[in-house]
């Protein structure tokens, strides 16, 4: 009762789960910590959630890095590759997606539509006027929002309250896009929209581009979407939950650069060697396999959400076939 | 490009498609987004390869 009471008295927002954004603080990079240019065919290639998507290949990078605000590890980083004049199509973005079932309660699309306030921190090697927007799942329905960054090389915390959005149509409580939180690099005429409003469309706040400039940086960490009107502190999960949580939509394993598994032929050409594979956590849907075997070339005989079955089609030779490697993605 | 694959019956698979370029297996499920990406593919014509003999 006392520790009830206290929490209570401190007036702060000490629920958990209160973040919608997953992995906000940057920490998992599943995919890789290393530098990626930046192509129109991938999504994910660097910190886990994190879309970075673009228009045109190969006009900037996006990595891990571990130059973060005041009371983070890491930051998103993005470099620009050259000085790109967008055009009215183009479009530059790191985003992420937002599960229904993690945004359900917001009611978007009701007249009851919660607002929500989007928090973060972001440093630039450029100043001006920044933005990004909130998005269903259908791009039609958009909030384009724009901040300042005053200070060229310099964190600085941003606050964005946004009046939920009474219409069009949110998926509610499914396994699909329920909210899609976008941060602009660049972007052309085509998506410039009313701010700070709701629009029927899909736009994009912000003049500054980050991919007009050579060189050019922009980073981002500390993100939280949250029920309310004020930002509250931002919500760290321990690694363990923030790993889990990333892996309903994608995780690798390679057994530390052994094998994973093994499937064994009694003899050349046995191909009822079967394999099953149990993942990490319950996957946001079916997922994408991609494994590697030694000594046979692998089919799947079962997909799920919680485990896949493998087998050997044609092992060259009697005994083992290691599972070298799986990867298992069922991203937004 | 896709091809299709074999179960272990040696029958051809209902259950998922193989991307070529990393040998990835997607699965028929319309939640998937490599699914229905497979699904754009095919509505703009293409058509997949079929499974190898051997497999």
């Amino acid at each position: 009762m006392t520790l009830a009471v206290n929490i209570a008295q401190s007036g702060s927002n000490n629920a958990t789960f209160r973040n919608r954004i997953i992995n906000g603080a940057m920490v998992i990079a599943q995919y890789g910590t290393g530098s990626t240019s930046v192509q129109t065919s991938t999504l994910y290639t660097s910190c886990d959630r994190w879309i970075s998507d673009a228009s045109q290949n190969s006009k900037y990078t996006i990595q891990q890095s571990s130059d973060a605000p005041t009371g983070f590890n890491f930051s998103l980083l993005a470099t620009s590759s050259s000085a790109y004049s967008v055009t009215a199509s183009d479009g530059f973005r790191l985003q992420q997606r937002i599960e229904g079932f993690n945004t359900a309660d917001l009611a978007f699309g009701s007249a009851s539509a919660k607002t929500v306030t989007l928090s973060f921190w972001v440093k630039s090697t450029l100043t001006g006027t920044f933005g990004g927007s909130l998005c269903n799942s259908a791009f039609n329905r958009t909030y384009p929002f724009t901040y300042t960054i005053s200070s060229a090389s310099t964190w600085e915390q941003k606050t964005i309250t946004i009046a939920g959005d009474t219409s069009g149509t949110w998926i509610g409580a499914t396994n699909g896009i329920g909210i899609i939180v976008y941060f602009s690099l660049g972007a052309g005429s085509n998506f410039t929209g009313t701010n700070n409003a709701w629009n029927s469309g899909f736009y994009l706040g912000g003049s500054t581009s980050v991919v007009g400039t050579s060189g050019a940086t922009f980073q981002i960490s500390g993100v939280q979407l949250e029920a309310g009107t004020t930002a509250s502190p931002f919500e760290y999960r321990q690694y363990g939950t923030e790993l889990i949580l990333c892996q309903r939509y994608y995780f690798q394993d390679s057994g530390g650069g052994g094998s994973i598994g093994f499937m064994y032929h009694a003899s050349t050409g046995d191909p009822n060697v079967h394999y099953i594979y149990p993942y990490k956590a319950t996957m946001r849907t079916t997922p994408t396999v991609t494994i590697t075997v030694s000594n046979t070339t692998p089919g799947t005989q079962y997909v799920g959400v919680n485990s896949c079955e493998v087998f050997a089609t044609s092992p060259g030779t009697a005994g083992e076939s290691r599972v070298n490697s799986i990867i298992i993605s069922a991203e937004l | 490009m896709y091809q299709q694959c074999k179960d272990s019956f040696g029958n051809v698979s209902t259950i998922c498609i193989k991307r070529i370029s990393d040998n990835a297996f997607i699965p028929f499920d319309p939640d998937n987004t490599d699914y229905q990406a497979y699904l754009r593919w095919l509505e703009a014509g293409n058509t997949p390869e079929p499974a190898e003999e051997n497999q």
